[in-house]
């Protein structure tokens, strides 16, 4: 009873109206990411004079942009209380396809990409048929399709990397200034799709039957809202981000690399909990999830400026992510 | 009450209503009729076919054979939906509700209103403003007491969540709203809210059909009681002549329902 009265004397701080726009942009659960975010940049900051440069934050956001755009897919399909395993594979089977129309069957550049993305939202769209027709769990679906298209990918690339790439798909490597500090036009767009998502989970009615949806399947159903339909466009959007992902990997990295993404699915769905979004669906933020996988992306970075080793920034992150859970489940309990 | 002498047509009709699941016959040709502004309440054993009437009546189930009819046009539902379409609101027992969004949300969950201009038509905004304040509006109606639409329902009590879920079917039946076991969950100063809250909608003109176990409280509002027993409606009663033994003897077949139908 006491810690309720607390909860109303903080909230008393605030103005009417700026709780509103907190409660409406950050969610109380987002606000704890937020904090922890601002946290270890602040601790960074005292670490390493470079870390606060513009030039290195701008690098953090290029590191983050493949993991963050999946995690964006990953933010939808978590919210419907699913799991999305296959986002790293079929990310990786995008980025073949486009680079392999491109370079090996000469197809116009902007086709292949078009393909990469077909075949990208094909998947998805497999994934959210399983889960609604034969009503499979998500978990299993996406660890057959994550096999399926990773198969996919070692068989159409004959295990070869795709080089020498048409300009056109490395477009989001290129820069811009801010100032000094160069931004590439990847980091721009993933941030686009982090405001596109957030704006129709916020704002429109088809967000708002997504967290019905994961919040009580049942009472959607009940209400109007066609579950089935709206879970296959669901998995097939997630689909189609995935394959933007896909696109901006291979502009980072100028090849089309069948090795590439196969721990990213684990490594969305850690942005996606560091966020606050909870794995039970109906709750959660696609902000919150940039917020997540922004304090991966500055951990690793911070460290890194400090000199230690890439395999303790891993051991960090796994601590984090239980760190993170834990407290999301305390201030549940509380509130009940 | 008493002025029924000649019969208004009935909001809601069946006719001869089976519903049989394999070898099980639920309903074997039930009749019923809800008559304007009434409350009227559905009792009978478990196994009397009670559910399945109301399933049939709220579009869930679609019955074997029988005919219903809404205001005096025959009707067919396919599903919930459906009938929620016709105008016929119902108040599920798990209150269909999504607890972790706020109170307007659920108020207004499958039915979003969109802003006006292109703000609604390009970008599928949300008018959340008029979203709160009809959701306000349609609490106040029913005097329910929640001071705002962005609490989350989970915060609610019981007793509040119930409200909400009346006020939503209030705001939208357009016919007859149908509450399912509405005082099951609740203490007795919640039941006697929610026993409160379907006077007020009775008060503003809609039949409401009310499903309970509760005697003290099917006695309390209603003022007819529909008796279900082995999948026919075997009487109708009216709460003042009859005692609530009597109707648990009818319930229960101890008293024969031809004795009391024209009582």
């Amino acid at each position: 009873m006491s810690k309720v009265i607390t909860d109303k004397q903080t909230g008393a701080g605030f103005s009417n109206q700026a709780r509103r726009f907190l409660a409406g942009t950050f969610s109380l659960s987002t606000l704890g990411p937020l904090a922890a975010l601002l946290l270890a940049g602040a601790f960074f900051a005292t670490q390493s004079p470079r870390f606060l440069t513009g030039t290195n934050l701008s690098l953090v956001v290029q590191q983050v942009m493949v993991v963050g755009t999946l995690a964006v897919g990953q933010t939808l399909i978590i919210l419907t209380a699913g799991i999305d395993l296959s986002n790293g594979a079929v990310m990786a089977l995008g980025t073949i396809v486009m680079t392999k129309f491109a370079v090996d069957v000469g197809l116009n550049p902007y086709l292949a990409i078009l393909g990469g993305l077909i075949v990208c939202g094909a998947f998805g769209f497999l994934n959210g048929t399983l889960v609604t027709s034969l009503k499979l769990p998500p978990f299993i679906v996406t660890l057959g399709t994550l096999n399926i298209a990773f198969a996919l990918t070692h068989i159409y690339s004959s295990e070869q990397t795709i080089q020498n790439l048409p300009s056109e798909l490395t477009f989001f490597d290129n820069t811009f200034k801010i100032g000094e500090t160069s931004v590439t036009f990847g980091s721009v767009l993933m941030i686009i799709i982090f405001f596109v998502t957030w704006f129709v989970l916020q704002q429109t009615a088809v967000g708002r039957h997504i967290y019905a949806l994961g919040n009580n399947p049942e009472a959607a159903r009940l209400n109007g809202i066609n579950t089935r339909r709206l879970l296959v466009i669901i998995y097939t959007v997630a689909g189609v981000i995935y394959g933007i992902a896909g696109l901006l990997l291979v502009a980072r990295t100028s090849v089309g690399d069948p090795q590439a993404g196969q721990t990213d699915n684990l490594d969305s769905i850690t942005a996606v909990v560091l966020g606050g979004t909870s794995l039970f669906g109906g709750r959660g933020s696609v902000i919150g999830t940039l917020v997540g996988a922004l304090i991966v992306g500055i951990f690793r970075n911070g460290l890194q400026l400090m000199g230690v080793a890439s395999i303790y920034q891993v051991l960090i992150t796994g601590v984090l992510v239980i760190l993170a859970v834990t407290v999301d489940q305390l201030a549940r309990r509380r509130q009940k | 009450m008493s002025e029924q002498t000649t019969l208004p047509t009935p909001v809601l009709q069946g006719r001869g209503l089976v519903k049989r699941y394999g070898s099980v016959t639920a309903l074997d040709g039930a009749d019923f009729e809800l008559y304007p502004g009434e409350i009227l309440a559905v009792i009978g054993d478990n196994g009397a076919g009670k559910s399945s009437l109301i399933k049939v009546l709220s579009g869930a189930v679609v019955p074997d054979e029988g005919e219903l009819w809404l205001d005096g046009k025959p009707v067919h539902f396919k599903s919930p939906i459906d009938a929620r379409r016709q105008g016929i609101e119902t108040v599920y027992q798990d209150l269909a509700m999504a607890p972790a969004l706020d109170i307007a949300t659920n108020i207004f969950m499958g039915r979003e209103l969109k802003r006006a201009g292109i703000l609604g038509s390009v970008f599928r905004m949300l008018d959340k403003k008029r979203m709160l304040n009809d959701a306000s509006t349609a609490m106040q109606d029913l005097k329910i007491g929640i001071r705002s639409m962005r609490q989350s329902v989970e915060t609610l009590s019981g007793g509040q969540r119930q409200g909400v879920a009346v006020a939503r079917s209030a705001a939208f039946a357009r016919h007859v709203i149908i509450l399912d076991e509405p005082t099951a969950a609740l203490g007795v100063k919640e039941s006697g809210m929610v026993l409160d809250l379907i006077r007020r909608i009775k008060e503003r003109g809609l039949p409401v059909i009310l499903i309970s176990h509760n005697m003290p409280h099917v006695f309390d509002v209603a003022d007819r009681v529909h008796i279900q027993r082995l999948g026919k409606r075997i009487a109708v009663i009216k709460p003042s002549n009859f005692s609530m033994s009597d109707a648990v003897a009818i319930m229960t077949g101890a008293m024969a329902g031809e004795e009391v139908k024209d009582k």
